[in-house]
Parts: C-alpha cells; sequence; structure tokens
C-alpha cells in the first residue's frame, strides 16, 4: 500500500466524524526542529488521524483539525519533548455521535 | 463560574465520574462535575460492553429506561490467520434471561442517559469545561480546581479524578505517571450500520440478543493486540487495538490494521453492505495491576480509566471505572457525614474498601499478564494462530494421507516452529502468569 492511498483512506474516515474546530487555536504543536526525531517520524505512520505529515524540507507538520483527541502522539513524545499537547477548550474538538 | 463551594467535585463524566457524581448527589452532597464535551459522552470511545451488576449496584431498575442495544447470548474468540480462523463459541439460551448480564451499548448515547441520572439526583453539571489544573492551598492539599471558563476557580472538600486514561490533571499536577508506551493501549473502531435484520440474520439472532466476537492472530502482524466485533441494535462496532509501543516499534497505521481486519475473509461478509458513520480512536489503559498510580490524597481521589482500572484479560473496562466511582464517593459520603477532613489519612479508607471488592482482587490476579503478553507476542499473536489454523487444515482435510501420518505432520510442525521445549516454557510461563 503506498502512502498517498493511505493517507487518503484517513481522510475518509475522518469526514464521517463532527468537529467543532477552535480556529486559530490548535491544541497540538510541534517544537521547531530542523531534523525530526525517530518518535515524531513515528507519528507520521501511527497517528490514528493522520495529523502528521513530513513536508518539503523532511520536518514534521502537524495538523490538528481531525484530531481524536487519543493521546497517543503525547504519550510517545513524552521523552523527546517534541510537541506540546493540550485539550481543545471546553466543547471544542471532536464530538463522538457514538463513541 | 459558578460562585460557590462544593463538597465534591468530580472531573470527567464517563462512567467512573457518573458513578461518583451520582452516588455523591444522591446521598445528599453538594456535586459539581466538570465535562470537557459538549456534552456527557461526546469524548468518550469503547467497545462498547455493559456489565449490569456494576450499574445495578447504582441504578437497580436501569433497564426500564437506559439506552441498551442488545443482550450478549453469544461470546466467540477467535484466532486468526490470514485466510482462516480457529475459533471457540460459548452461546447459551440461559442468557436469555429477565435481566441479562451483559448488553452492547454505545456510549455516547448511554453516557448522555447515565448524565441526566446525575443531573436528576441533584447535582451540578457542567459541559463544554475543561479542568486546567488542581488548586492546592499551602500545606499541598488540593481543595479545588482551575478550568477554562471566565473566572474558572472552584472549591470543593475533595476533587475525584474521573478525567480518563489520557487525563492531563493528574498527570500535569504530579498525582501520577505519565503513561508509557507499553501500558497503554491504542484501539480505532467504525461503527457499522445495518438493518436489524441483516444483523438478525447474519448472526443467527432473534430480537435484542447480541453477539460479541473477541479475535487475535496474524491480523494484528505480531504485534499485542485484539480486535473486536460487536453486534448493535441496527450497527455493528468493530476495532483493533495494540500497544502504542508495538505501533511506534513497526510504524504501522492503526485504520490500516483496521482495514485489514475488516477485510479477513471471516470479517468481511458480516460487514457487507454497511454504512460507515464514525471513525473514532482511543488509548486503553493496559499495564494491569503494576500500572495503578497512588489512588488517594489529600483532598483527591483517582478513579476509572485514569487510575488505569482495566482489567485487559478478560476486557472488562466501564465495570471497573463504575464500581472505583461508587466506591470513592461512599467513602466520601461516610467521612462527610463524620465531619472528618478529606485528608490523606482518611481517604485512605477508599483504597481499603477497593480491595475487598473483585477491581483489586482481579488487577492483583493478573498482575503478571501484561509482561507476559509484551514479552511472548510474536509467538503468541502471531506463531500459535498460525501452528493452530494449520493443524485444523490438516486434521479436516480429506487427500488420502492417512491419519497417523497427518497427526506426526500437525506435531512436527508445532515442533519445528518452536520446539517442545518453548512450547512447555509457553505454557509454563502462561499458568504462572495467570495465577
Amino acid at each position: 500500500m503506498s502512502t498517498e492511498t493511505d493517507a487518503v483512506k484517513v481522510e475518509e474516515k475522518l469526514y464521517y466524524n463532527r468537529y467543532v474546530v477552535d480556529a486559530g487555536r490548535p491544541h497540538v504543536k510541534i517544537r521547531p526542529h530542523e531534523v525530526p526525531s525517530q518518535a515524531l517520524l513515528a507519528l507520521t505512520k501511527i497517528c490514528p488521524a493522520g495529523c502528521y505529515a513530513l513536508n518539503d524540507k523532511g520536518q514534521v507538520e502537524v495538523t490538528p483539525d481531525g484530531c481524536m483527541e487519543c493521546g497517543t502522539c503525547r504519550i510517545v513524545c513524552a521523552d523527546t519533548h517534541d510537541i506540546e499537547w493540550n485539550y481543545p477548550r471546553g466543547g471544542f474538538g471532536v464530538l463522538f455521535k457514538f463513541g | 463560574m459558578v460562585e460557590q463551594r462544593f463538597d465534591a467535585i468530580v472531573v470527567g463524566a464517563g462512567p467512573s465520574g457518573n458513578a461518583a457524581a451520582y452516588t455523591l448527589a444522591k446521598e445528599g452532597l453538594n456535586v459539581l462535575q466538570l465535562e470537557r464535551g459538549e456534552y456527557a459522552g461526546s469524548k468518550n470511545v469503547q467497545g462498547a460492553i455493559l456489565y449490569s451488576d456494576a450499574l445495578e449496584k447504582l441504578i437497580p431498575n436501569f433497564r426500564e429506561d437506559a439506552p441498551l442495544e442488545r443482550h450478549v447470548i453469544e461470546q466467540r474468540l477467535w484466532m486468526l490467520d490470514d485466510a482462516s480462523y480457529t475459533g471457540m463459541h460459548y452461546r447459551s439460551e440461559e442468557f436469555n434471561e429477565e435481566k441479562p448480564n451483559r448488553y452492547t451499548i454505545i456510549r455516547a448515547q448511554f453516557d448522555k442517559w447515565f448524565s441526566q441520572k446525575v443531573r436528576d439526583a441533584g447535582a451540578t453539571v457542567l459541559y463544554e469545561t475543561t479542568v486546567k489544573e488542581l488548586i492546592r492551598n499551602t500545606s499541598g492539599k488540593v481543595i479545588g480546581v482551575q478550568t477554562d471558563r471566565e473566572d474558572g476557580a472552584v472549591m470543593a472538600d475533595v476533587v475525584i479524578l474521573a478525567e480518563g486514561v489520557n487525563g492531563l490533571v493528574g498527570q500535569r499536577s504530579g498525582l501520577r505517571d505519565e503513561l508509557k508506551p507499553d501500558t497503554v493501549a491504542l484501539a480505532v473502531k467504525e461503527m457499522h450500520f445495518l438493518p436489524r435484520d441483516v444483523i438478525e440474520s447474519r448472526f443467527n439472532l432473534k430480537g435484542d440478543e447480541g453477539v460479541v466476537i473477541e479475535a487475535m492472530g496474524s491480523v494484528t502482524l505480531g504485534m499485542t493486540g485484539t480486535a473486536f466485533l460487536y453486534t448493535n441494535e441496527e450497527s455493528i462496532s468493530v476495532g483493533i487495538g495494540c500497544l502504542v509501543s508495538d505501533f511506534t516499534e513497526k510504524r504501522e497505521a492503526p485504520y490500516e490494521l483496521l482495514e485489514r481486519f475488516k477485510s479477513h475473509p471471516a470479517i468481511a461478509p458480516l460487514l457487507a453492505g454497511s454504512e460507515v458513520k464514525e471513525y473514532a480512536a482511543h488509548l486503553i489503559p493496559e499495564g494491569g495491576y503494576n500500572a495503578i498510580p497512588s489512588l488517594f490524597g489529600d483532598g483527591w481521589l483517582m478513579v476509572g480509566d485514569a487510575g488505569h482500572f482495566v482489567n485487559a484479560v478478560h476486557r472488562e473496562g466501564s465495570n471497573l471505572a463504575m464500581t472505583t466511582g461508587r466506591v470513592a464517593a461512599e467513602t466520601v459520603v461516610r467521612l462527610h457525614r463524620m465531619r472528618k477532613e478529606m485528608t490523606k489519612t482518611n481517604l485512605a479508607e477508599y483504597q481499603e474498601r477497593l480491595e475487598k471488592t473483585f477491581v483489586l482482587k482481579d488487577m492483583r490476579k493478573y498482575r503478571k499478564i501484561p509482561a507476559f503478553l509484551h514479552g511472548n507476542k510474536e509467538t503468541l499473536f502471531g506463531l500459535y494462530p498460525r501452528l493452530l489454523s494449520k493443524a485444523a487444515q490438516t486434521w479436516f482435510r480429506v487427500d488420502g494421507l492417512d491419519k497417523k501420518a497427518k497427526e506426526k505432520a500437525i506435531v512436527s510442525s508445532f515442533r519445528q516452529a518452536r520446539t517442545l521445549r518453548g512450547m512447555i516454557g509457553d505454557a509454563f510461563k502462561l499458568a504462572r502468569a495467570w495465577r
């Protein structure tokens, strides 16, 4: 399976979900870096919402709009301090209809 | 914000928080419950199975109006390889009892219902409110919480942290350690909708009967994990989860794993033609007894997933959550009535009470299982399911080979792959961890 088709697939999955995005206030941020750590690189593959991707310069970027707030990235990067993780403000973020 | 002082604050409106807030409010305490979602359940994800006993102890007549899906009459345990499954099914008419023992539920709906019960009992429940941190006095005792609302500080005699596995308040306040990648599983799940008569005919059900399938094997690609499929009234919950450390090491995408499970020849026909309406991800505390943090301190208690209360072997969680929530609240009620302070010494009664329940007894019984599963993942989740499938295939295929030769082939396939010594060792280690 190629990475491109996978990305499409997870986006389609997220499309089912309901989100209230807190525009301009991302709840997950990546610490600026030149070369990503192994932990950050792992996130480009294992984030269940596909929020993490490599940019042209080989750095990892995050787009937390589709985040399901599971906390996996926070735990994986706990030792490397690569990311700053907070919950969205009350009422924002993912809203599961079934859960 | 509410300008008031409360007897107790409960952080979170999942099963443990609702059980705690309900118990406190019913006993007449002045309770504030804070939930960051738009409604109770909007941030919660589970399979989900509801075990009656734990809820009955709180709300004996819950069956009258709780949103239940199907009562479980059949349990299937499947070992998968790429093309086959070897399974154990247990189905009993005795599960068609007047007060069924297990139900499938949809958590967002169930939690909403439970939350209404909490409000009916008299608790003040604030949604869309995220707790940022605990407020302590000069001697370090927890005396309230800071929320993300304007003037969002609110005070209470005791704070019950029911904030779930990914709870930041307890961790950032130093009440519990950061979760470790090898003590939590990441699970992803989809909701597949089908007409109820289709579900009933596919699973051989009538009325509100339900089936649950737990599966393990090659579908997790050698990672420590399991998959599941639960029948709801008009939908099927299908998911898979593995340890975060295994996902990280293998660099596998959870949604690809889910696609793989869904397309397995044993699963695909059960889902055929369904409409997907939600995709969810969640962490599950799987570290067992050894991962349970301190459960009480000056002015605080910890319950549910925040306290790592999941029995991974039996796939139980929400019943442990409700029981710990209830027992924590009962402890607070008793201290409150006796006008005793919510100090660490007095709140230790919570743990003493828990020791007498199934919760800590079960957690302790399986304390060695997480290490056993993690340490033997390739064998348990890869090799044995494959060997078992191969053995069954050899045994059932009639091909002119004599039966003695078939037996020999089966035995030698096991011995080649795992040596007799290795198999005895695995059995011995499992037995020891199980005790």
